[in-house]
């Protein structure tokens, strides 16, 4: 059974390189974690208190400002950071897409890159050699995936990313915001192929500032700031008193209808009309 | 909209699974991550290889700038040392060219090693995987630059292969126990176990030295910086015979306790048809226990504090 549980989860990041000279000014802004200053070691709690239960089959949405924590909590769920205190316990087969510029290598082409990312998500090379044919058909890349991938562009790499992450069944999907440099033709096809396989056995975890691209994947969300859960919910709820309005008022017509959504504004606690 | 049942949860629902025993720091999380890490085979002897391919890239010759580079070093060094301390040329190519391919995987592994995880960074922040994959990645590149470096082994045996025969003896009146040079015969294959022996240590030397650096960030400063020391002073450009002679105190001082001189030693030895003391045998395998135990504990405590420190 596929599912992510966190039990009062904290993350705690040691500064070491940081200078106490600048704390005062880090501590009163408004961006980023809470800086701890009590020890010698300055320390940006980024993460505080988190407790969330997901299981198979939801699509959540991470909202919040730069720095709230949303980055960090997928790590968190990840598995790449363990909690300072706390737990966290992740069971499935996990499928990070996190910054595109890093974990590919820009002087190798895009085949030789799909091949170690599917190598660093558990994939065997025969298993990945079978599907690269899949995945220059999806990625509509062609050619391109002979070149080195500096000559992609970033819509490119996350073309080839969101390619090598929905080709191998993974049953945990994490986004972070950058899947929004896709056009919208490709955004389709992604969304289609990424909705099914959270269908088929699976959950996906999304942050992005995007709320269409919200709607399009998601159904519940988290709302972060500065490091702690402010509000959990369905979607339209949590960006409803995150961004202060509903969030249909100022959509397109054909974007609702694509989501399913109607644009009539409905109860608070978001009954069907 | 429909009020749907898959969002998240609060964790006082009675849905909520209570949480388990969670601890970071755990001889079985320790292990798991081994254990995973040489289960990803393909992942880091893809990634080893890839990282000299890349370093050599758009490069006609490619990888086998290693092989000439050591080449050249090793010719070089060759001339120079054997005429400085008086040694005959076909004895000294060999010694020195064993020794110094030796030496370069050694100081490889310590100097890489140090690095494995800062270099590592930005990967080791966007995709999950066991540290030992990085621990491996770097091991298994010294060992394809050493079997590239091992061309030159080769070449230099089969040129002065007759005159390796059994002539040098550290003492006066010799018994044929005393024979340090019996030549090259079965004996060569002693380097297979002390080969094994140097991997074994390589691999808590970079698990330790990686870990504990990307905390400290001074300790890769101070390898760099005592290593050209370090290689003086062990017998690769000179034989500790040569010591032998004018102070046997200085010589048992600056060979024997000198831990690099026996992991050194333990496969030169073999190499050249020199015979391995049983002191290099007991020191390297005491170096693997200790430093073994001392990797894990660290491994046990830190591994999850790597990611936060990269």
């Amino acid at each position: 059974m596929v599912s992510i549980d966190v039990w009062n989860a904290s993350v705690d990041f040691p500064i070491f390189d940081a200078k106490t000279r600048s704390l005062k000014k880090a501590v009163l802004g408004k961006v980023g974690g809470k800086i701890g200053t009590d020890s010698r070691v300055p320390i940006i709690e980024a993460l505080h208190d988190i407790t969330l239960s997901i299981k198979e089959g939801d699509r959540v949405g991470l909202v919040g400002h730069n720095g709230a924590g949303k980055s960090t909590l997928l790590r968190l769920l990840a598995g790449i950071y363990e909690p300072t205190r706390g737990a966290a316990r992740t069971v499935g087969k996990v499928a990070p897409v996190f910054d595109l510029g890093v974990g590919m290598d820009p002087e190798i082409s895009g085949y030789e890159n799909i091949l170690i990312r599917g190598l660093y998500l558990g994939m065997t090379r025969k298993q990945m050699q079978k599907r690269v044919d899949d995945i220059g058909e999806f990625t509509e890349l062609g050619d391109y995936l002979s070149m080195p991938l500096r000559t992609y562009s970033t819509g490119m790499r996350v073309r080839l990313a969101l390619g090598v992450v929905t080709s191998i069944d993974p049953e945990i999907l994490l986004l972070d915001e950058g899947i929004g440099a896709v056009d919208a033709s490709f955004l389709d096809k992604a969304r289609d192929r990424l909705v099914d396989l959270v269908k088929r056995s699976g959950l996906l975890v999304f942050a992005s500032h995007q709320d269409e691209l919200l709607f399009e994947l998601c159904k519940s969300a988290i709302w972060m700031d500065e490091g702690h859960i402010v509000q959990q919910g369905t979607l339209r709820d949590v960006i409803g008193s995150y961004k202060g309005k509903d969030p249909f008022a100022n959509m397109s017509k054909e974007a609702l209808e694509r989501i399913g959504e109607s644009p009539v504004l409905t109860t608070k606690s978001g009954e069907v009309p | 909209m429909q009020a749907t049942s898959t969002q998240p949860r609060e964790a006082d629902e009675p849905s909520a699974p209570d949480p388990p025993p969670w601890s970071s720091r755990s001889w079985a999380r320790a292990r798991a991550d081994i254990r995973e890490g040489i289960r990803r085979r393909e992942l880091w002897s893809h990634l080893g290889w890839q990282d000299i391919k890349q370093k050599y890239r758009r490069s006609v010759l490619g990888p086998l700038w290693i092989t000439i580079a050591t080449g050249a070093m090793v010719m070089g060094l060759s001339i120079i040392y054997s005429q400085l301390f008086g040694q005959e040329l076909e004895y000294f190519i060999p010694y020195l060219t064993a020794g110094f391919i030796i030496w370069q995987f050694i100081l490889n592994c310590v100097t890489e090693g140090a690095e494995t995880f800062i270099a590592n960074e930005g990967v080791m922040k966007h995709l999950p995987a066991p540290l030992t994959v990085y621990v491996l990645r770097t091991i298994w590149r010294q060992c394809l630059m050493l079997a590239h470096n091992a061309i030159i082994y080769v070449i230099i045996i089969a040129i002065f292969f007759w005159a390796l025969n059994p002539q040098y003896y550290m003492v006066e009146n010799p018994t044929p126990e005393d024979t340090l040079m019996p030549g090259i015969n079965v004996q060569v294959l002693l380097a297979v176990p002390a080969f094994f022996l140097l991997l074994v240590n390589a691999t808590w030397v970079v698990l330790l030295l990686g870990i504990v650096s990307t905390r400290f960030r001074d300790i890769p400063q101070l390898i760099n910086s005592l290593t050209q020391l370090a290689f003086y002073l062990t017998p690769i450009v000179w034989s500790p015979d040569l010591l032998g002679k004018t102070g046997k105190g200085l010589s048992h001082f600056v060979v024997q306790f000198n831990p690099l001189y026996h992991f050194v030693n333990i496969l030169r030895a073999p190499l050249i048809g020199q015979r391995v003391e049983l002191l290099n045998w007991i020191v390297v395998i005491g170096f693997a226990v200790l430093g073994w135990t001392l990797a894990l504990f660290v491994m046990r405590n830190y591994r999850a504090r790597v990611s936060y420190w990269v």
